[in-house]
């Protein structure tokens, strides 16, 4: 009898360890983000299109938000950029643009030319501000709830479907949970 | 022919440590970051060791000591900043771990979480035993190739 079930026993969980660990649509690079359920990382930096203007994480409190990082050198976030502007025509929540590691003049001119979806656009030139987040490649999408806890992380290029699957669910208990 | 005295292969051999040595300093040299080595020769150690056990996020199989990649750079400045400010090591992997997650450490530590991490070779190199045992034993109640089988008389 245990000839038969041990190795029978030893393909099932092969088969489940396989369908886990070999299915194509798992980004086997994005890590969980240990940031999940805790306080997001305050931030104060200068907006990218004005440098005497400051944006601040601080000055959305009380309210959930998109922390969208991204570059002028990242291709992703070219792909990205039109769901995005789609999203902000949506109004449903601020998104906050984080400029990663970029020049100021090429991030304006980014803007400018593909239209912007952000509220504001926090220019972190040095990477500092990222490296709080956690933040280890772009694009990569935060959702903050209104007590300012992180609540979702998404890494990869954002879509229309993943913005309907993903975030207008958490979106929508983010504001029940914080009324 | 004229053997070299000996005052002149002690020339030799230092003249040739001398370039092995330049050698080796351009080779250490470029392994070093564009900010340079820290002043203090400990906290280069320990900057060393750190960077060695922090995964580079980018790459994912290299340490943030060996990786070129921007965010490896970030880190390093990160890891070396805190190190002149007189931060424990504890306390940079502390940091590393609360915003990229246990993942950046090539050496977690043991905890439950990583119980079976830890475990799992040596429940293997167990399970291995007890196979090998098993298999051993039953070879060892099995008749040799050359032992006459029970009932034959062996009359070649």
């Amino acid at each position: 009898m245990w000839k038969f079930l041990l190795p029978f026993a030893a393909f099932v969980g092969l088969v489940v360890l396989f369908a886990f660990g070999l299915n194509p649509s798992r980004d086997i690079h994005a890590l969980p983000s240990p940031l999940i359920g805790k306080q997001a990382p305050a931030f104060a930096l200068t907006d990218v299109l004005d440098p005497s203007h400051a944006v601040s994480n601080a000055a959305l409190k009380d309210q959930v938000y998109v922390l969208n990082v991204w570059a002028t050198w990242c291709v992703p976030c070219r792909e990205e950029h039109e769901a995005l502007l789609a999203i902000s025509r949506q109004h449903v929540v601020p998104i906050i643009g984080l400029n990663w590691k970029d020049q100021r003049e090429r991030a304006k001119q980014w803007l400018e030319q593909l239209g912007n979806p952000y509220q504001a656009v926090a220019f972190d030139g040095d990477g500092r501000t990222a490296i709080e987040w956690g933040v280890y490649g772009a694009p990569e999408t935060y959702l903050v709830d209104r007590q300012g806890r992180v609540v979702y992380k998404f890494i990869s290029p954002m879509t229309l479907q993943v913005w309907d699957r993903e975030f207008l669910p958490r979106i929508a208990a983010a504001r029940r949970g914080g009324a | 022919m004229k053997r070299p005295a000996p005052g002149n292969s002690v020339i030799i051999a230092l003249v040739l440590a001398g370039v092995m040595g330049a050698f080796a300093a351009f080779a250490a040299d470029q392994a070093v970051d564009a900010n340079g080595q820290l002043e203090d020769p400990g906290l280069q150690t320990r900057f060393e060791g750190i960077t060695q056990q922090l995964r580079c996020l980018v790459c994912q199989n290299e340490s943030i000591a060996d990786s070129n990649a921007d965010l490896a750079v970030d880190l390093r400045r990160q890891v070396r900043e805190m190190l002149v400010a007189g931060k424990s090591n504890e306390a940079i992997f502390d940091f590393m771990t609360a915003r990229y997650g246990e993942f950046v450490r090539f050496n977690p530590p043991l905890e439950p979480k990583t119980l079976a991490l830890w475990g799992a070779p040596f429940f293997m190199l167990l399970m291995g035993g007890v196979i090998i045992y098993r298999v051993a034993r039953q070879r060892a109640r099995m008749p040799l190739d050359d032992d006459p089988a029970p009932g034959q008389t062996g009359n070649q």
